[in-house]
């Protein structure tokens, strides 16, 4: 088959799907996002959390979070993605309407649904808001079915700032509250300085009816963790993200196992209640 | 269960038949060791071996594999799923449970076509042991010095002839044809018994407790000072995992030719003990030290994949201790830690937790 024929029965869980890249939006120094299209109009069909191996032929496979949420990926999905290593840096040396290959998506994704009527506290450590603002944007797009949906977001300085067009929007919405810092502040900035702990001194959480939504560096999920746990978040209400470097995403190369658990397929959300005992998690 | 009487005379005979329409493999001396090669005839062939250098899983998930084939602008681009016929002679029960994890490791979720279509074109025809192989195997306490099924032909030296079970039907296709064996009859089944009964008496336990303890054992241990101490010898080679017949992680590579036209994409076998394996983005390494490489690897073969599929995931083979060079051996390493337990639970808290 040819990779630009589109959709052919594929006969092997390796294949990618071929897949065209509708748009690319630098969006800082180092992260671009790219909108993802598949042939015939199919749909990805994700689940926020959940996250696709991307393909460059000659060069390899990577899993990357969707970053668009399900709500707004009906014809196309985004994927952010940071230049960091051979694939990555592949990709953004490509160029609106390249081919790419897409598997997945793969994983549980977030428990949306669990999350009804509450409030919901997201916390996100740079590159972490990639795969927030699908769950993010999911939510806005029902807002009436939950209750205050609280964001704090933490980057390296404002410029490292993801979406920020987006936060502008949040921030100008009555029903969002949304607190940001950065560790590096410029001229102009008029928020927090300081890691992203310092954040909680500026929102009054109600523990009983508060699900926190988690995705930073893993340094980051020792400090956040230990602060929601402080304001007596239950363990099983945190839910975090990891990344772990799939090859396969389907339970078996074995990359991905954090203790017993294949994240590609248990996670890559997992509760604090169930990874808890888990020093392969969080170290 | 009926079987069949093959008189050993005729062997090599029905060799030369399954040659006419399968590849055969089987266990030959190379450079002194056992290998598992393709024969020609049974001159080299030897039943009743040591484990071989390479457990026969090299047949159905071979060591590099080619996934996709494409050329690199994406004009052309396809799945690759290749297999031969092939029959596996004289394969040992141990490895016959390694394949029965295997198979289902790759039949679930996401059935992988690849194993899938090595294994429909894979016969397995096993011979019983009748005696321990080597120090180093420690089948009797992990349950895999017979299997029940997982084989299409079983074949057991009953002195002047094997007896054949036919597990399968696809066993019995391998039987189509030649006319040299017989059913079996009354006295041929009391020298079968007679023998099995004899074998179990050669067998010895090698580990201080009960596999059934295992998981236990292990979980117990998950913080023990042993995995530190593995860890200070460990040269990280992977050789344990390489031989193993239940390990089946890998990765997956592509690779462009010279002009930068065509491409592959394989899966090769990859090791959680080697130092890239468990690498993420930003060069963080959730399982760094080598102890807890060691202790990642003994928790896959003792605990996870026993309380995940209730299979063994170490069959006792013995191999990983043959090929290590720092002669950590796992029979070692589970009595150390089970050693280690007993001297740390006081006996009335064993007592206690009886009531």
């Amino acid at each position: 088959m040819r990779l630009s024929d589109g959709l052919k029965e594929l006969d092997s869980i390796y294949a990618p799907m071929p897949a065209r890249i509708a748009a690319v939006r630098k969006i800082t120094e180092m992260e671009n996002l790219y909108t993802i299209e598949l042939p015939h109009k199919y749909r990805i069909r994700h689940r926020p959390g959940q996250f696709v191996q991307l393909s460059i032929l000659g060069v390899g496979e990577a899993p990357i979070s969707i970053s668009s949420s399900p709500s707004r990926s009906d014809s196309a999905f985004e994927l952010c993605v940071r230049r960091a290593g051979d694939l990555t840096s592949a990709l953004h040396r490509m160029k609106r309407g390249d081919l790419v290959g897409i598997r997945g998506p793969f994983g549980r994704g977030f428990p949306v649904d669990n999350f009804q009527g509450k409030d919901i506290l997201f916390v996100a450590g740079g590159l972490g808001l990639a795969p927030l603002r699908s769950l993010i944007n999911q939510i806005l797009d029902l807002r009436g079915n939950y209750g205050r949906v609280i964001i704090l977001y933490g980057a390296r300085s404002p410029k490292a700032m993801l979406f920020q067009g987006e936060l502008i929007e949040w921030a100008a919405r009555a029903d969002v509250e949304l607190h940001l810092t950065v560790d590096n502040p410029d001229g102009e900035w008029a928020n927090s300085v300081g890691v992203i702990t310092t954040l909680f001194k500026e929102v009054d959480i109600f523990p009983r009816n508060t699900a926190a939504v988690v995705v930073g560096p893993p340094i980051m999920y020792k400090f956040v963790i230990q602060e929601l746990l402080n304001i007596d978040i239950p363990k099983g209400n945190i839910w975090l993200s990891f990344e772990r470097r799939m090859k396969c995403g389907v339970g078996k190369c074995g990359h991905c196992q954090m203790n017993h658990l294949y994240t590609c397929q248990a996670g890559p959300t997992y509760s604090y209640a169930e990874i808890e005992g888990l020093p392969e998690a969080l170290g | 269960m009926s079987f069949k009487i093959m008189p050993k005379s005729v062997f090599p005979d029905w060799v030369e038949h399954l040659r006419e329409n399968y590849r055969v493999v089987a266990p030959v001396q190379k450079h002194g060791h056992f290998v598992f090669d393709e024969i020609e005839t049974c001159d080299g062939l030897c039943l009743k071996s040591p484990p071989s250098v390479l457990p026969p899983k090299k047949y159905i998930m071979p060591p590099r594999e080619i996934l996709l084939q494409y050329e690199l602008d994406g004009s052309n681009f396809e799945t690759v799923i290749e297999s031969e016929p092939t029959v596996i002679l004289g394969m040992h029960s141990c490895d016959i449970h390694a394949v029965k994890l295997l198979d289902h490791v790759f039949s679930m979720g996401y059935a992988e076509q690849n194993y899938q279509a090595h294994r429909d074109n894979t016969y397995l025809v096993s011979i019983e042991c009748m005696s321990p192989c080597t120090e180093n195997s420690f089948c009797r306490d992990m349950g895999t010095a017979s299997a029940n099924d997982g084989y299409d032909l079983h074949m057991i030296d009953l002195g002047d002839v094997y007896a054949v079970y036919v597990n399968t039907r696809r066993g019995g296709r391998l039987l189509e044809g030649f006319r040299r064996v017989f059913e079996s009859s009354p006295p041929d089944e009391e020298r079968l018994n007679q023998k099995l009964s004899e074998k179990w008496q050669k067998f010895e336990y090698k580990l201080d407790f009960d596999i059934v303890e295992m998981s236990d054992v292990l979980h117990a241990s998950y913080n023990c000072q042993h995995w530190g101490e593995l860890g200070d010898i460990c040269l990280a080679c992977g050789m344990c995992t390489q031989v193993c017949p239940t390990c089946y992680c890998f990765d997956i590579t592509d690779e462009a030719d010279l002009l930068m036209q065509n491409g592959t994409r394989s899966r090769q076998w990859d090791s959680c003990q080697v130092n890239t394996f468990s690498e993420v983005a930003g060069g963080h390494d959730f399982r760094e030290k080598l102890a807890a490489r060691q202790r990642h690897r003994f928790m896959r073969k003792g605990k996870y994949q026993m309380d995940a599929f209730g299979m063994v995931g170490c069959v006792g083979c013995g191999r990983c201790a043959t090929s290590c060079l720092v002669h950590i051996t796992p029979i070692k390493v589970f009595n150390e830690l089970h050693k280690r337990r007993q001297a740390e639970q006081p006996v009335e808290e064993i007592h206690h937790a009886l009531i």
